[in-house]
């Protein structure tokens, strides 16, 4: 019999399933995973140094570059702690725009999640359904801050600006036009928060639609039953959450436990997992994702009854209005200064963190008391995960890495920051 | 149990060696040394009554420069913006140029933010590493697992090496990186650029060229919306000294 030497491949970092820049060193027995080693660092920008040479408002932007697909929700991680250095709270109106977004962003991150996860395991319909309804909430994040992507919409003090009363369009093009283009702006009508309602209440059927493709489907069980079981034990010690410690059956999330903007009023439920492998964690994503729903359905109801202020009226933090600053010299003054020098932040440190979509964003400030951070670090949730790759790609096949990566929701943005 | 009741719980768990503080947002903050580091660790994972299944984060912090500006803000001058760049804050030197780092005590922290499940409750546990030039602490892998890449991390980016760490390699920076970027005498543009060379056929490394730069200067200001509890201690004293002499 011939002797099967063990050898060494590398997956990626030009690899369409490897989401990204991921190089993954892989030992290999025949077909068998001996040993994983990610190699990071391909996406590396160094933010949190550029966070501490830029006042505090100026590094809004790069958060919405850390997790790509998740991009208000660090935001919201960010802006918390510069709040909690400063001691304000945003208006309650801001809050629950706040936490409309924070599960549109949700609902966004799994669809891409979802898509992706289908198509790495050959599922390739599910991906062109998940990214139909993605659009939407691009359409939102357009709608709201003018830009598609990264929104840099939510600001220490509230929101950039309130929702917009009109949902802008669809213009006709070549590729929508004639009953399309009907069928594409019949919601858009009204306001922005028709539109959201209009898409979320159809979004439960959608989910469904999903669920019928992938949920009993043979193949997709094939691929994801038992592969990378994580026990509750094991998920703590690695640092596990979001969905990859619920799949593990520990109920934890951050929006009921440690609750932040409007959550305490919201009426949601957590799903868990039982067995913690990948199939779980995709039956508790896809149930997150009719949450979200939910929990966006409660907020736009509240939204339309409660007109009010959308950023504190605290102009040492937040910029006077364009009106303002026409007759008013102090107005003037505090504009140029914000956007010059910034604003300084108490001395003093602090830890904010959000249930992100992937799991506890988190965002570390120290403050000696300039106007730019002295420490800057943030918490990714994919950091951790992809760190047990080598514990739970032991073992298993080749194609399951495949597999493990898409459970993992990998993006590269945060894990290398 | 209420939040000095955990502190006092906490105080008898650790010993004398810990410091136990509580930042302006709630959050109890323990100072280890070094040398207690590892069984403060335990400690804080195996004690029933904290219970600390969860190391959430662990960075590196280097105190270089810390509480140092770049403008200065007690006086007027008639030079205006130039006194602005005057500083040699990060960001604006370059490789050649790298400022003596001065003597700092506790220059480099270690940072861990833990989470208990069971309690619902975070901590901060910091320690400072006892050589500057070499800074070492012990590594906490062992006792908890997400540990790993978090001190690779802290390695790569401030050289804080983490004794007893199973596979310290850098994680984030290029192949044959050198230096660790993240320090405060680093420079912001870093010391070398990458460009694929056509002629030699192969990506080569140069000098980086770019000037560095920084737009904004770091400003520090007295707020007495956020006066500091030293100042405030001092107005007191000033107030009582004036008072005293008074009523002589």
């Amino acid at each position: 019999m011939p002797e099967i030497r063990s050898y060494t491949m590398n997956f990626g970092p030009q690899h369409p399933a490897a989401h990204g820049v991921l190089r993954l060193v892989l030992e290999m027995d025949g077909e068998t995973v001996v040993r994983a080693d990610p190699h990071v660092g391909l996406l590396h920008r160094a933010t949190e140094k550029l966070a501490e040479t830029k006042p505090f408002n100026q590094s809004i932007g790069y958060m919405d570059r850390l997790d790509y697909v998740s991009m208000m929700c660090n935001e919201h991680a960010y802006v918390r702690a510069i709040e909690q250095l400063l001691g304000i709270e945003p208006p309650v109106r801001a809050q629950y725009i706040r936490t409309m977004f924070d599960e549109i962003t949700r609902l966004g991150n799994h669809l891409m999640w979802i898509g992706a996860n289908g198509l790495d395991l050959g599922a390739m319909t599910v991906f062109l359904y998940a990214f139909r309804e993605r659009e939407a909430t691009m359409d939102m994040y357009e709608a709201v801050s003018g830009a598609r992507m990264h929104a840099t919409y939510y600001r220490p003090g509230g929101v950039y600006r309130d929702l917009p009363d009109r949902m802008p369009q669809q213009k006709e093009s070549p590729w929508t036009k004639g009953k399309d283009l009907i069928r594409v702006n019949e919601w858009r009508e009204g306001s922005l928060l028709d539109f959201v309602e209009a898409f979320t209440k159809d979004f439960f059927t959608k989910v469904d639609e999903y669920e019928t493709l992938l949920t009993d489907n043979r193949i997709w069980k094939q691929r994801t039953v038992n592969i990378g079981v994580v026990s509750p034990e094991r998920a703590l010690q690695l640092g596990f959450t979001g969905a990859m410690l619920r799949g593990s059956g520990i109920e934890w999330d951050l929006r009921r436990k440690q609750p932040y903007a409007m959550y305490p009023e919201m009426d949601f439920d957590i799903p868990v997992g039982v067995n913690g492998d990948c199939y779980d964690r995709y039956l508790v994503r896809v149930e997150e994702m009719r949450q979200s729903a939910k929990i966006i359905l409660q907020c736009v109801d509240w939204l339309r009854a409660n007109p009010g202020h959308v950023m504190l009226k605290n102009f040492k933090v937040i910029p006077p209005t364009r009106e303002e600053m026409k007759d008013d010299m102090e107005a003037l003054i505090h504009h140029f200064k914000l956007f010059t020098e910034g604003y300084c932040v108490p001395k003093g440190e602090t830890y904010a963190a959000v249930e992100a979509p992937k799991g506890e964003f988190g965002c570390y400030l120290v403050s000696d008391g300039a106007n730019k951070p002295f420490r800057a670090h943030f918490r990714a949730p994919g950091f951790a995960h992809l760190s047990a790759m080598d514990e739970m790609a032991k073992g298993h096949m080749l194609s399951d890495v495949v597999a493990l990566i898409g459970t993992q929701d990998i993006v590269f943005g945060e894990v290398d920051r | 149990m209420n939040a000095p009741d955990f502190q006092t719980r906490l105080a008898d768990a650790l010993g004398d060696s810990a410091t136990i503080s509580t930042d302006a947002h709630g959050l109890v903050t323990v100072e280890v040394p070094a040398k207690h580091w590892l069984d403060a660790a335990r400690t804080l994972r195996d004690d029933e009554n904290l219970a600390f299944e969860q190391l959430i984060d662990l960075c590196g912090v280097d105190y270089l420069g810390y509480g140092q500006d770049e403008w200065e803000t007690g006086d007027a001058t008639s030079e205006g913006f130039s006194r602005g760049v005057e500083g040699m804050g990060p960001g604006r030197f370059r490789w050649r140029e790298l400022p003596e780092a001065e003597e700092v005590e506790n220059r480099f922290a270690v940072v861990v933010h833990l989470l208990s499940l069971t309690h619902n409750r975070r901590l901060r546990l910091r320690t400072f590493a006892p050589d500057e030039g070499f800074p070492i602490v012990p590594s906490l892998v062992e006792t908890w697992s997400s540990a790993n890449w978090y001190e690779r991390e802290a390695f790569d980016l401030y050289g804080i090496v983490f004794e007893g760490h199973p596979d310290l390699r850098r994680l984030l920076t290029d192949y044959g990186f050198t230096g660790h970027p993240f320090r405060k005498d680093f420079p912001l543009i870093g010391n070398v650029t990458v460009r694929y060379d056509e002629e030699r056929g192969r990506v080569v490394y140069e000098p980086v060229e770019i000037e560095p730069r920084v737009l904004v200067p770091r400003v520090i200001r007295e707020d007495s919306r956020y006066k500091a509890d030293d100042i405030d201690q001092a107005a007191d004293d000033a107030a009582d000294e004036i008072a005293a002499e008074a009523s002589d």
